[in-house]
């Protein structure tokens, strides 16, 4: 506890740079928690539609009943299909009034004639979606055809890219605070040179010198992780009615709190890790 | 007790600051170290602290071999000895209660224990009233006392107080001598490095000589008709015939030095 009283009094003695410490530790777990969401958020997306042997087929506008009804007992005839549903323009106009009740302006502009028809149609193994899109796609009656597997594969490409950008981001935003709390921790230690000599020779062992610049790091990314987590989860917050109409009926809003507990968890261990690591460095080059 | 056996320190820039220094203290023994400036008394002290390595012979302090002492125990032996740094070497941004009580955090004593001790010692310094105060707000022998007392806050054994007087009165040095005798009497080695060839005169304790790095003279001062510690006015009014007296049956060594003194005093 000494030591922390220490550590304390040694930010409150140069706020600036303290401030400058939080501020890149804050950005990078920023970063951290902002991909975190992202990428548990699209995973979650991509196990739901993986988890949904569907395919949906949008029809032409001036289709006639007959021969929806003659495609329906085609694809029945398969014996591949577990379920078929219908859904002509008028339900899908109150499908999409009841998605959208809170948003005259959209409603005002979207008529039933504007909707398609569509079939929506589940297999009973995943493997036959690929037939069965086929055939839906030979049909000169359907006008498009959305195949889990096509959203998938984009879905999937998007978030691999996105991981990409954010390890890439994460592990540059890493480099820049560990050698910002270094040269922190660096211009402290030769402000202090002095006192810390004659600690020294009083008698203070190496590790009683350290210990408060190591805490300091520590706290430097502690502070920081916790200012970046909130901040990412009030970006969060902000966004989830947003979110929430564009992702109807996918599971993964609102966030599980023990999801979140779990992350704040991990980035300060993280944090407090990353920022010892820091001062740790510095006290080995400056504090021989 | 202090051992030093063929003792030599060359610096980097060639100085021999000291050269074949062979002398032992005993425990509990209150030895003057004396001798121009420049003739290597604080570069015993540095020896003793582990501040730096001879560059030949052995020392020893207690039980502690200094010299292949390995680095990690280095803490354990400056606990042992308490220093009184010719330059002081207080911490300008702690209050002197801050200053005194560093010893005893850095060795990890209880709080309320440090309390205790470092306002006893202020006492015994006579500085508990400026406790609160910073450095800067304190004078030469006020700041003396502060180091002094925080040579004192862990009872050491050995107590090596580099020119404790320097720059003081009269008056406030024999408070300053008076002191570390006291602390003598209670069973400290004292060894007190001075220029004030007037307290050693009058205090017949043993007398360690350098010059030049050499080792000139060891032996008892001086008989002990001379008046002892004894608050600073009295011991001022005898000065002189002290003196005197002393130059008698001292060696040329410590006339010289004598005169020197009488001559910067007038
Ligand atoms: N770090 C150093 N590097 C080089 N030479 C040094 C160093 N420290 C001391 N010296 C030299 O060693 C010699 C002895 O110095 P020391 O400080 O021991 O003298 P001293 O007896 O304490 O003098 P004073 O009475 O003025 O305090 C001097 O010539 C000094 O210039
Ligand atoms: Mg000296």
């Amino acid at each position: 506890m000494k030591f922390l009283t220490i550590t304390w009094h040694n930010i409150r003695r140069s706020p600036y740079q303290a401030m400058a410490a939080v501020l890149v530790m804050m950005l990078t777990f920023l970063a951290v928690s902002f991909f975190t969401f992202l990428l548990t958020g699209s995973s979650k997306i991509i196990n739901y539609f993986e988890s949904k042997p569907q395919v949906t087929a949008f029809f032409r506008n001036e289709v006639k009943q007959t021969n929806i009804n003659a495609l329906e007992s085609g694809l029945k005839d398969t014996g591949k299909v577990a379920s078929i549903k219908f859904v002509s323009k008028q339900e899908a106009l109150k499908i999409y009034k009841e998605q959208n009740k809170n948003d005259p302006l959209l409603l005002d502009l979207v008529t039933a004639d504007i909707l398609p028809a569509s079939l929506e149609i589940s297999t009973i193994k995943i493997e036959d979606l690929a037939s069965i899109s086929e055939m839906l796609k030979a049909s000169s009656e359907i006008s498009e055809v959305i195949y889990q597997k096509d959203i998938v594969s984009t879905l999937v490409s998007w978030t691999s890219a996105l991981r990409k950008i954010g390890i890439g981001l994460i592990v540059v935003l890493s480099l820049i605070s560990i050698f910002i709390v270094v040269t922190i921790i660096g211009i402290k230690i030769s402000q202090k040179k002095e006192d810390i000599e004659i600690m020294r020779l009083i008698g203070a062992t190496n590790w009683y010198i350290r210990w408060p610049f190591i805490f300091e790091g520590a706290i430097y990314g502690t502070v920081g992780a916790v200012i970046g987590f909130s901040l990412a989860l009030l970006i969060l917050w902000y966004a989830t009615p947003f979110l929430s109409t564009f992702l109807r009926g996918i599971p993964v809003l609102p966030v599980n709190p023990v999801f979140l507990l779990g992350v704040l968890g991990a980035e300060l261990i993280l944090a407090v890790i990353f920022g010892a690591f820091s001062s740790f460095v510095a006290v080995l080059r400056y504090l021989r | 007790m202090i051992k030093l056996d063929k003792v030599s320190k060359k610096f980097a820039t060639g100085v021999l600051a000291l050269s074949d220094i062979t002398l032992a203290i005993d425990k509990k023994e209150f030895v003057f170290l004396i001798g121009p400036t420049g003739s290597g008394k604080t570069t015993i002290f540095r020896l003793l602290t582990r501040e730096m390595l001879p560059t030949e012979g052995t020392i020893i302090v207690n039980d502690w071999d200094v010299v292949k002492l390995p680095n990690h125990k280095v803490s354990h032996l400056r606990k042992k000895i308490g220093v009184v740094f010719q330059d002081l070497k207080l911490l300008l941004d702690r209050t002197i209660f801050e200053n005194v009580s560093l010893p005893l955090e850095v060795a990890g004593v209880k709080p309320e224990e440090v309390k205790k001790k470092v306002e006893e010692v202020l006492v015994k310094v006579g500085m508990l009233d400026h406790k609160d105060k910073f450095p800067i707000q304190l004078s030469g022998g006020e700041l003396q006392r502060t180091a002094i007392a925080r040579a004192l806050t862990l009872s050491p054994e050995i107590l090596l107080a580099d020119e404790p007087t320097g720059n003081l009165d009269m008056a406030t040095s024999w408070d300053i001598v008076n002191l570390l005798s006291d602390i003598n009497e209670r069973g400290t080695t004292v060894v007190m490095a001075t220029h004030n060839i007037d307290i050693v005169k009058k205090l017949a304790k043993r007398v360690i000589r350098l010059e030049k790095g050499r080792l000139m003279r060891d032996d008892k001062g001086l008989p002990d008709d001379s008046p002892h510690a004894q608050g600073g006015k009295a011991g001022k009014k005898e000065d002189h015939s002290s003196l005197k007296a002393s130059d008698d049956v001292k060696p040329m060594t410590d006339k010289s030095e004598g005169q020197r003194k009488t001559e910067e005093k007038k």
